[in-house]
């Protein structure tokens, strides 16, 4: 969450870039306000941050650390964009590819999809290196306006903190260990729960790829006008910066 | 007196899609039997089960890579009766339409130039290395550079209509997802006199070729068949995009006329038969020994009673009277047929192009929904079939495809024994130009492979031939 701005704030550097931020404010969020892009997943505006996907990872003080965590300190010197950096980030990037089934060209989110885009401006175009794990799972359609394909599922949590923190419901939660551990639904099935197509947790923005699906609208909005046909992920903070 | 031998082509090349074709000769070098057969095997119909019913024409269309227009807009009709729509908005319509002629245009235009020219220009039994687009621009450079700007065109209409040259998202269940924007409505009618010319001068060159290579064309894999086609509801002309059913015997006898499409199944079986993926529709009520029949642009332009722009009718009429009216059965004649299409979709092009519903907004329908969708549709390469079932979790639990290379299967199997027996038997020596002759007859189809099996990938030409044993006496390797 954003920390409470103070009349002054302190400096600090992302990549030599001089930025300002004030107490309590995350490197991530000081980044964002100085139209400094910082790669990331699991973190989304207006949810409390849980440092789980790494991607955002930078270096301060010799040190790795999740962005979107770690707090800003005065006159520190933040690594972002090296290429050691976004090598790992390519890396995470690429193991998201093979832990799910991510059928880019017939999913409904291409073009809107954070992970896709986020292996665009990675560059992720080399044959890949690991092995698709192909996991088995099923559609659950049971919802009359939502379904969830979580194949595509990533796990990066978006979906349970909007519910218990937006929408005070907690629909969605975490079941497994490890590599096992994947987002469920509170019940039988997404019917058996009390989400609503009107939820925060429903919405486009929070899902990040294409698992929480409104039903019978997919692809109404033409290539050329979805998020991504617009620029790489992260254009619109860097922006801020021209 | 030798033994008895199999020759083997596979795969059949400048097709799309996986084939080969097997030629059994008997010790006296005659031809036994001769069959294509489909290798690969694909299942869409079953892996689409459980999937949402708005990704299907997304999904679906992936059979394909050079028609996946046909695909898309036939589920999208489906889709369109699922979602209770039975009449699109004017705009929905209209952009479907000009997606749809764009298709038809460059995948015409790719198998004339690209894949038939060769034979047609050089000769069927040419040296394999001059039968390729490449040597046809260094024979005829501005042949071929109309054929890639004509393609160029299509595929141009095709991305404005849909997002993307190939595998786009336009039409949507009732609807499509976008319209024309002046400034790209204005880019197409900057060209459209030219391809028209262009159109006219193909239509030309494969009327010129049919004529000036009269007894050829009549004997080379002709003989006669049914014909069956979707035609324009209220008078049976030309309609690619939608309409109702019609079939012709080969003396132009009506079999069935304005059937709707949704009845298809009540018309046509599924035969299987075990050596070949591609299944074997005919006609019910005739069986499976004479209802057999071909679809395709020259079985349009026989069940067709009028084309209903200009030039493309005018066209039609030359190619009708070479047969006093009947039906023409030269499986060369596509050629002609197809190329007519093509001035047919410039025509409609133009007439959509100068049409303001193209720039509406209006573009989505809604209605009561139901659980059956049938979307029929003319691909390029003839009738196309889409049939769903979707369950009240709008997941589909039933599929089936007829694609127009499975309603052509018999009569290219036909046209294969046909141009085996009259340039095959007998021989003692074959050639890799005699075994040409084979895939002429096949490409004359412009089958797709692909989508009839519901294949990728490199396609070499290899050809063995065999003793009575399976003992190799001959191979041929060629690559595309």
């Amino acid at each position: 969450m954003s920390g409470t701005k103070k009349e002054t704030g302190f400096t600090f550097t992302i990549d030599g870039i001089e930025v300002t931020a004030y107490a309590g404010q995350t490197v991530m969020e000081a980044a964002d306000e100085a139209g400094v892009y910082i790669p990331r997943l699991c973190d989304h505006e207006g949810l409390r941050h849980q440092g789980s996907c790494r991607v955002c990872t930078v270096k301060a003080g010799g040190r790795s650390v999740a962005a979107c965590t770690q707090p800003a300190a005065p006159g520190q010197a933040v690594e972002n964009e090296t290429p050691h950096l976004n090598k790992m980030r390519r890396d995470l990037v690429e193991m998201l590819f093979h832990e799910g089934n991510h059928l880019c060209p017939i999913c409904e989110a291409s073009g809107n999809c954070e992970l896709q885009a986020m292996a665009y401006r990675l560059d992720m175009t080399e044959t890949t290196r690991f092995p698709y794990l192909e996991p088995c799972r099923a559609l659950d359609a049971s919802h009359p306006d939502i379904a969830l394909d979580t194949n595509r599922c990533i796990s990066c949590g978006r979906c349970i903190r909007a519910s218990e923190d937006v929408d005070g419901k907690g629909v969605f939660g975490y079941v497994g260990r490890g590599i096992h551990r994947r987002v469920a639904v509170n019940g039988e099935n997404l019917a058996d729960t009390d989400a609503q197509v009107t939820d925060h947790a429903i919405s486009s923005e929070v899902c990040p790829v294409g698992c929480i699906i409104r039903k019978r609208v997919g692809f109404v909005t033409p290539i050329g006008e979805r998020e991504f046909d617009k620029g790489l992920i992260g254009h619109e903070i860097e922006e801020r910066r021209k | 007196m030798s033994e008895p031998r199999l020759i083997e082509i596979s795969p059949v090349t400048r097709v799309e899609g996986h084939g080969k074709v097997t030629i059994h000769l008997d010790a006296d070098n005659q031809v036994d039997e001769a069959r294509l057969h489909i290798v690969e095997f694909r299942g869409f119909e079953r892996f689409i089960r459980g999937r949402l019913m708005w990704e299907v024409p997304v999904i679906v269309q992936r059979l394909c890579g050079i028609c996946p227009v046909s695909h898309h807009l036939a589920a999208a009709k489906a889709m369109d009766m699922i979602a209770g729509v039975d009449q699109l908005t004017p705009t929905a319509e209209k952009m479907r339409r000009l997606m749809h002629y764009g298709q038809v245009m460059q995948s015409h235009v790719l198998h004339f130039f690209h894949l038939a020219a060769p034979d047609l220009l050089f000769g069927f039994g040419a040296p394999a290395e001059k039968r390729n687009i490449f040597e046809v621009i260094k024979e005829k450079p501005e042949l071929g550079r109309r054929a890639i700007l004509m393609r160029k065109y299509g595929q141009e209409i095709i991305e404005a209509t849909a997002g993307k040259k190939v595998h786009g998202t336009g039409a949507i269940p009732g609807g499509i997802n976008r319209n024309l924007p002046i400034e790209r409505r204005d880019h197409f009618l900057g060209s459209i006199d030219e391809m028209t010319e262009w159109a006219q001068d193909a239509v030309g060159l494969a009327r010129d070729y049919t004529l000036e290579h009269e007894d050829l064309v009549a004997e080379f894999g002709s003989f006669p068949s049914n014909y069956m086609s979707l035609v324009r509801e209220s008078d049976g002309a030309l309609d690619l995009y939608h309409g109702n059913l019609r079939a012709l015997s080969s003396t132009g006898e009506i079999l069935f006329d304005q059937v709707p499409y949704s009845k298809y199944h009540e018309l046509i079986v599924e035969d299987v038969r075990s050596w070949s993926y591609m299944k074997f529709p005919f006609i019910r009520d005739i069986g499976p020994d004479n209802g057999w029949y071909r679809v395709g642009p020259l079985a349009r332009m026989n069940t067709a009673s009028f084309i209903d722009t200009p030039l493309a009718n005018a066209a039609l009429k030359e190619l009708k009277a070479v047969t006093c009216g009947t039906p023409n059965n030269s499986t060369l004649a596509n050629h002609w047929a197809r190329m007519i299409e093509v001035l047919h979709c410039v025509e409609k092009m133009r007439e959509l192009l100068h049409d303001p519903d193209l720039q509406g907004t209006d573009l989505i329908a809604t209605g009561d929904r139901r659980e059956e969708g049938i979307g029929v549709i003319e691909a390029p390469r003839g009738n196309l079939i889409h049939h769903y079932k979707v369950d009240e979790h709008d997941q589909v639990t039933y599929c089936n495809l007829i694609v127009s290379t499975t309603h052509n299967n018999e009569g290219m199997n036909r046209a294969v024994k046909d141009v085996a027996v009259k340039h095959l038997s007998g021989k003692e020596q074959i050639t890799e130009g005699m075994l040409n002759h084979v895939e002429v007859a096949i490409r004359a189809y412009d089958p797709c492979l692909s989508c009839a099996t519901h294949a990728l990938g490199q396609m070499p030409l290899q050809v063995e031939l065999f003793n009575a044993d399976g003992g190799l006496l001959d191979s041929r390797t060629q690559c595309v």
